[in-house]
């Protein structure tokens, strides 16, 4: 059963790279696609919720604020010349899509293998959490595909970024399936670790489109550099906003739960203090109060919505530093490396 | 979002006859710090605070690791104690930050905890005089019923979607239906700050009345103890209390268990003990283990790890016996474990009675519980399927009368440097496994006579445990609240139709990003407007 979740997980990043690649197929062909052509369109809806104009006055409405999810569909598709070259964009986006979907049933065989063969839940180490949490992630991704399809155009860096996780889980952090430490051993491992990897893998995605919104936002002020020329083709920077928003937004109370309430419950049962600033701990309050920073500054209406998006990102850096930096450098109570010993 | 960042002053007071520039100052100094901008710039600060507490060792998590860096970085670690390096959750400037925070915080809860018990109690107002300049807005349909009955079934259906709605009587026949909802936001967001400063509270007082002791306890009856500051290798108290305050109660492990994988890998822990909860009261038998901890009134027994205690017995060469009990720390996962056997009173002439101090002994050595057979250093798995005792012999002056509080698991190098400690065994270390005897150069013994197991214990009281988790749910709540709700109103223009009937109109306000509201403006209209609407 091992020996299958390996060779499924690696099946399953190939198959997450042949959805990268047509992904990316889209991408390139598909500037005049009705994606393309939404995102291209000039930023009158952008106004509203968009970044550097400052939000609505206290009392005056968003007026825009909830206007662009409909802006982004085709307003007019027939008679353009490009017609055919949009139908090999939007196959080769389904087809992503699909591919897509084939790499996430694939992942979840490669978890549930995995859990199986250790006769226990599949989150007991760092390969595995990173398994489960880029899996959650891949989930959001198609779940926010099918709510709107109009983000299709960002499958390329959501594809790029589960890549990415994944190739790392296999190449650095790769453990062969073992028991559980006696520590871990507590219906709290299973509360504690699912609730992070649920908002870890939502995080995840969220940082997607908050990047490409900065790089967005770049490129609609004008700027034609490098990695600025990306926003070309990504759909409006209020659409990626507000995703991004509502990505945090759900995956923060569940980040709360998990690592500031069952945490503390558990580590209260098991070492005997709810709170020990132990470097896990550490940085799952630096990324915390960081991501709290995100939500605070949005809701500042002095604050600009690129400052806010950038303080979302540097939320997931903390997030990437506690999963790499701290299980591989640091020493604590949870690095799971010197966990043997009780 | 609607956020008003400049609130007005806290209650205009009086103006002063001459502007008072320290007053202004103060004021702006206040409105500054209360400020959201403000808030985030602290927040900010208090994360990239705790970063050091992260790099550094930190004493109250492991004082050894701090020693251990003294010594590698001898100029700088000096420096970076005085700034409180190695305590970071305690240093002044970690508290200035958090402690501004929560100021901050107060000063931007409370007024707009005003402010919203006072929105609570308002009714919405009044439509305004456009509707078609709102975000939403339905264009007026007829209806044949007159404009108030109109009006009350735009209300009732508000009514039952739980909007709060008031039914206003205009000019010339004209009504207006004015409905808001989503207080709960606000509210939500209010209880979110408020269980911030219920946590930090909580915190404090905890770290005030808190106290926590470790002790290593080995199995038997003889190896009891009873709560006490000195009983404990190591304890804190917290500020607010002192010794005389720790709660009464007795310990003795009866056994403990370990069971571990084919791999050593350990699997399960299982401590029994006998407690004492109260003076000459009985004893009642207990089992408690990793995740799952003594429960004592006031007092919380953790079981923190596990190891062997070697039995000695040593008999001197006046053939006096001791017997010492001496827990060896294990060093690794296979519980290859250090440990020394100091024996400061013998070799006592018994017919002086005098100690002679250079006739002093002591071990030193390392316990496998399962020998290697291939001869290695370590441990080969942690349960004793083969254990064997390796040993090195001293004699002299062990230096444990010198005043200075030594350590029990290690020899005084000191006195081994200075020659007034001397080894007396062969090169190697002596090998001894349960039940052997060993005869020293002098002709006195030493037998090993088996092991104990022994669990290292830590004992904790937090009384305000409770309000912080209380504090840590309820925040939970406002913030879920916070972020899910939607703070929105409508308004319905009901006016009179020529002849007879009603012209419903309407419009809606999101007054928070909320992009499904469309989607509810249309079903609340659709429902306001009943199935009397529509009639052409
Ligand atoms: C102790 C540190 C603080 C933390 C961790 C924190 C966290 C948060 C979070 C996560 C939100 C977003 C939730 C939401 O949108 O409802 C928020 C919103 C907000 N916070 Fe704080 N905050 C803190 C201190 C403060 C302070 C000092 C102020 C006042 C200056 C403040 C005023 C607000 C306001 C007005 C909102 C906006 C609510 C909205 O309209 O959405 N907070 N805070």
């Amino acid at each position: 059963m091992a020996e299958l979740s390996n060779q499924l997980m690696a099946v399953t990043v190939l198959a997450y790279l042949a959805a990268m690649v047509c992904y990316a197929a889209e991408y390139a062909f598909g500037d005049r696609s009705h994606i393309g052509r939404a995102a291209a369109r000039p930023a009158r809806e952008l106004v509203g919720a968009g970044a550097p104009v400052p939000p609505a006055a206290p009392g005056e409405p968003d007026v825009l604020a909830s206007a662009p999810d409909e802006a982004d569909e085709p307003t007019s598709s027939a008679g353009t010349p490009e017609a055919p070259r949009r139908d090999r964009g939007e196959l080769l986006g389904r087809i992503a899509v699909g591919l897509n979907g084939l790499a996430f049933a694939l992942h979840l065989g490669t978890v549930v293998t995995r859990g199986v063969a250790a006769h226990r839940m599949p989150w007991g180490n760092m390969y595995e959490f990173i398994l489960a949490v880029t899996l959650v992630g891949s989930a959001v991704w198609l779940g926010v595909l099918t709510r709107r399809p109009a983000v299709r155009h960002l499958g390329l860096f959501a594809a790029l970024a589960l890549v990415v996780l994944l190739g790392a889980a296999g190449l650095i952090a790769y453990t062969p399936v073992g028991p559980l430490v006696p520590a871990l051993n507590s219906y709290w491992y299973v509360i504690h670790v699912s609730t992070i990897i649920i908002a870890s893998g939502i995080l995840l995605i969220g940082a997607v489109p908050a990047a490409m919104f900065l790089i967005r936002t770049g490129y609609d002020e004008g700027r034609r550099s490098f990695p600025y020329t990306l926003g070309a083709k990504v759909p409006a920077a209020a659409t990626l906003e507000r995703l991004t928003f509502r990505l945090h937004a759900f995956a923060f109370p569940l980040f709360t739960f998990g690592a500031l309430i069952a945490g503390p419950l558990w580590a209260e049962a098991s070492w005997g203090r709810y709170w020990g600033w132990d470097p896990k701990e550490v940085w799952a309050f630096i990324s915390w109060v960081v991501y709290a920073c995100y939500l605070h500054a949005r809701a500042t209406p002095s604050v600009k919505r690129t400052t806010a998006t950038w303080i979302a990102l540097l939320g997931f850096a903390t997030m990437l530093m506690n999963l790499f930096g701290v299980n591989l450098f640091f020493e604590g109570l949870h690095s799971y490396a010197n966990a043997g010993g009780m | 979002m609607t956020v008003v960042e400049e609130r007005p002053a806290p209650a205009a007071s009086p103006p002063p006859r001459r502007p008072n520039r320290a007053w202004a100052l103060l004021r702006n100094s206040w409105r500054q710090l209360t400020s959201m901008r403000t808030a985030l710039v602290l927040l900010f600060l208090l994360a990239v605070a705790a970063i050091p507490g992260s790099v550094l060792p930190q004493r109250a998590l492991n004082a050894e690791k701090v020693s251990g860096y003294y010594q590698a970085h001898p100029k700088l670690a000096p420096i970076l104690d005085r700034v409180g390096g190695f305590e970071v959750y305690a240093s002044p400037w970690f508290a200035a930050i958090y402690l501004l925070l929560f100021t901050s915080l107060i000063g931007c809860v409370v007024p707009r905890l005003v402010d919203h018990v006072r929105a609570l109690r308002t009714v919405p107002p009044d439509a305004p005089r456009r509707l078609e300049r709102l975000p939403q807005h339905a264009a007026g349909e007829e209806r044949s019923d007159d404009p108030a009955a109109a009006a009350a079934a735009a209300a009732a259906a508000l009514r039952k979607r739980r909007f709060r709605t008031i039914v206003r009587e205009g000019d010339g026949g004209a009504w207006t239906v004015a409905a808001e909802k989503g207080y709960l936001k606000e509210s939500g967001n209010l209880l979110f700050h408020l269980a911030l400063l219920a946590v930090l509270v909580g915190v404090g007082f905890g770290h005030w009345y808190g106290w926590h002791g470790n002790r290593l306890l080995v199995q038997g009856a003889d190896q009891g103890f009873c709560n006490s500051v000195t009983q404990y290798d190591e304890s804190t108290l917290g500020p607010r209390i002192d010794a005389s305050d720790l709660p009464f109660f007795c310990l003795r492990l009866d056994d403990f268990q370990a069971a571990f994988q084919p791999t050593g890998q350990p699997k399960t822990f299982e401590a029994t003990v006998d407690v004492q909860a109260k003076q000459d009261g009985p004893w009642q038998r207990k089992r408690f283990t990793v995740n799952d901890p003594l429960r004592l009134p006031q007092a919380n027994v953790h079981l923190l790890g596990h190891g062997y205690a070697v039995i000695l017995r040593y008999t001197d060469r006046y053939g006096e016996q001791q017997t010492k009990i001496l827990p060896f720390l294990p060093r690794d996962g296979m519980f290859t474990s250090e440990g020394v056997a100091q024996f400061p009173d013998v070799n006592i002439d018994p017919k002086t009675n005098k100690r002679d101090e250079n006739l002093q002994v002591g071990f030193e050595g390392v316990y496998l519980p399962t020998v290697d057979p291939q001869g290695g250093p370590t441990s080969v798995f942690p349960a004793e399927n083969d254990p064997t005792l390796f040993l090195t012999a001293y004699r002299g002056n062990l230096g444990v009368d010198a005043g200075l509080p030594g350590s029990v698991y290690a020899l005084d190098r000191g006195q081994i440097a200075t020659g007034r400690l001397k080894q007396v065994s062969g090169v190697r270390p002596q090998r001894l496994t349960p039940g052997q005897t060993w005869k020293l150069d002098d002709g006195t013994k030493l037998e090993f006579l088996g092991t104990r197991p022994f669990a290292t214990l830590s004992v904790r009281y937090d009384p305000t445990q409770p309000l912080v988790l209380g504090g840590a749910v309820l925040g939970l709540l406002g913030l879920m609240l916070s972020l899910g709700g939607h703070r929105r109103r409508l308004w319905f223009r009901i006016t009179p139709r020529e002849g007879s009937g009603s012209v419903v109109e309407a419009g809606g306000l999101p007054r928070t990003d909320y992009p499904g509201f469309g989607e509810e403006f249309q079903q609340v209209v659709g429902a306001a407007r009943g199935d009397e609407g529509g009639t052409p």
